[in-house]
């Protein structure tokens, strides 16, 4: 039951596929619920930008470093936008960071693992990019408007990313002997992290069916889960690597891919704070946080020194 | 006449860039803000395009048709023929910003120079260099103004980053027998023709900044011979090692 006229009007909206502006009255709920999302993909970014980012000074060759370059770029440009989004909802950004750091928001927990190889830049491209892109074209349509219109620029570039990363395995799969087991083992290493990535199965799944009545998530986690598989099993194939799955096959009846049972007490326990990465990820960006404290501090000194030159820069 | 010049000339600007370009890099995911963690990229990419440009070049000129990698990758530290700035580590970010301020002033001298190379690809690369270097020098002199200028601490921290730094400028604006060959053949200037210009932006952006140029009679140099400092070796064990440990084959 519906009595405030308000409420009613934001329902009238989602439920005719329009969007939610900032300046819209919405529903303390629904202000929390995306701030809480918006911010965990914002942080998600920011933190990805470290597996990466391990192997820039490492890159093989110019034309490979540029990419990559490139491509953390691309996330820290991602980070920036959504934290923006955020902010259209009334929290600013140095907030959000606090409560990254204080561990009271969380990021996707696949950054959690360490990239040991040069091949594991690929196989983040290939999967971990093309979870995410299942993830998020759904919210290329979410009912928030900068949420939406953000996602649309976001999911052209991670599509990009995962054909870099689709390219780049396949360059090392057909390669020397060598070049191809690097590849193989990245495959095995993170697959099923990223199978995971979709989040808990939905009878675990505690923010979906409200998220879904407010027009934030369109489809559940197993939903998207299935669609990934069956984007990259394919691919697979092309690539000439085994994912790590021996219940990985086509199902004619269904008219999609049987996969076997991600392991969700491991996707619980990285979630939790006890991947191999978690301890070293949150350290790493608190140090250079602080480090940057003086800079900061600087800059603001400046700013209040020359009003009008910093207004303008 | 020197054998070769031009080659020598080319390659000494690429690995200038090339190294500017991987310190720089190094500041991924560490930056005091997250503009500036992309705007330290953006910088780095833009360095990296140019070196890329300028291998191709050197290939052409030195007959040897190497790749760009190979110049990169298989190189050991005496063949480097970059000055010994771009090479100094990142240190805090008022470091990186004073290395910044001093190299890309220098090289948005040395671009603008260039654009009239009578060697068509180094000046088509110079056309483009001469945009995106000039962002480079506006994005250190807006941090320098700001650090220098900002409060005690940050002023102190530029100050001890220019005097660690100022004694490496001399080496920008050596002449030798290359550099007066390609100058006398139009291919580029004779970097101690940059110096006036350099010196005079410089020190009016330091001044602006309320920072005083340092003295310094110490002149190390070397890096167009090949002589670098420690650190150096550290970097390209680095960069290298990846792309040696597997000869020969296709990344």
């Amino acid at each position: 039951m519906i009595s405030d006229p308000h409420e009613a009007e934001f329902q009238a909206l989602i439920d005719s596929d329009q969007r939610i502006e900032p300046r819209d009255w919405m529903p303390d709920g629904y202000r929390r619920s995306l701030i809480r999302q918006i911010a965990q993909h914002a942080h998600s970014e920011i933190i990805g930008m470290q597996p990466e980012g391990n192997w820039i000074t490492r890159a093989p060759s110019l034309r490979r470093k540029a990419i990559l370059m490139a491509k953390v770029q691309d996330e820290a440009g991602h980070g920036l936008y959504l934290y923006c989004a955020a902010e259209t909802l009334g929290v600013d950004r140095a907030e959000l960071i606090d409560l990254l750091h204080q561990g009271r928001q969380k990021y996707s927990s696949i950054f959690n693992y360490p990239t040991l190889t040069w091949a594991d830049v690929g196989a983040i491209g290939w999967l971990v990019d093309g979870a995410a892109i299942t993830n998020q074209i759904p919210l290329c349509r979410c009912s928030f408007g900068p949420y939406a219109r953000a996602m649309v620029r976001v999911c052209k570039e991670e599509s990009f990313h995962q054909r870099q990363g689709f390219e780049s395995l396949y360059a090392l799969s057909h390669g020397t002997p060598e070049q191809h087991e690097m590849a193989q083992d990245a495959v095995n290493r993170w697959w099923w992290p990223s199978v995971e990535m979709l989040g808990p199965p939905d009878t675990e799944s505690t923010h979906s069916a409200q998220s879904m009545a407010w027009g934030i998530k369109r489809f559940s986690n197993d939903e998207l889960r299935q669609r990934f598989v069956d984007m990259v099993a394919p691919q697979a194939v092309v690539l000439g690597l085994t994912p790590p799955d021996p219940e990985l096959r086509w199902n004619e009846d269904r008219g999609h891919y049987d996969f076997g049972e991600p392991d969700f007490e491991e996707l619980r326990r990285v979630v939790s704070g006890d991947g191999p990465c978690n301890r070293q990820r949150a350290a790493h960006h608190l140090a250079a946080h602080d480090e940057g404290a003086w800079v900061r501090a600087a800059a603001a000194a400046y700013a209040a020194k020359h009003p009008a030159t910093s207004a303008a820069a | 006449m020197v054998a070769g010049a031009a080659a020598v000339y080319t390659l000494r600007l690429a690995d200038d860039c090339l190294v500017l370009s991987h310190r720089l890099a190094q500041w991924s995911s560490r930056a005091p803000t997250l503009e500036d963690d992309i705007a330290l990229t953006n910088v780095a990419l833009d360095l990296l395009g140019q070196a890329r440009g300028l291998y191709a070049r050197t290939a052409e000129l030195d007959g040897t048709g190497r790749s760009e990698d190979d110049y990169a990758f298989m190189r050991g530290e005496r063949e480097f023929v970059n000055c010994l700035l771009v090479e100094q580590e990142n240190g805090d970010f008022a470091t990186t910003i004073a290395r910044q301020l001093l190299c890309s002033t220098f090289q948005l001298a040395q671009w603008q120079a260039l654009t009239t190379s009578t060697d068509a690809q180094v000046s088509a690369v110079a056309a483009k260099a001469v945009k995106e270097t000039s962002y480079h020098r506006d994005h250190a002199t807006d941090w320098t103004l700001r650090l220098g200028d900002g409060n005690d601490e940050s002023h102190r921290r530029m100050e001890s980053a220019l005097a660690a730094l100022w004694p490496f400028t001399a080496e920008l604006f050596e002449s030798d027998a290359v550099a007066r060959e390609a100058d006398a053949l139009g291919v580029g200037p004779d970097p101690a023709a940059l110096r006036p210009e350099w010196q005079a932006y410089v020190r009016r952006v330091l001044d602006d900044a309320t920072l005083v140029v340092p003295e310094s009679t110490w002149t190390p140099s070397g890096g167009r011979q090949g002589l670098h400092t420690e650190s150096f070796g550290y970097m390209l064990a680095e960069m290298q090692h990846l792309h040696r440990s597997l000869p020969g084959v296709t990344w």
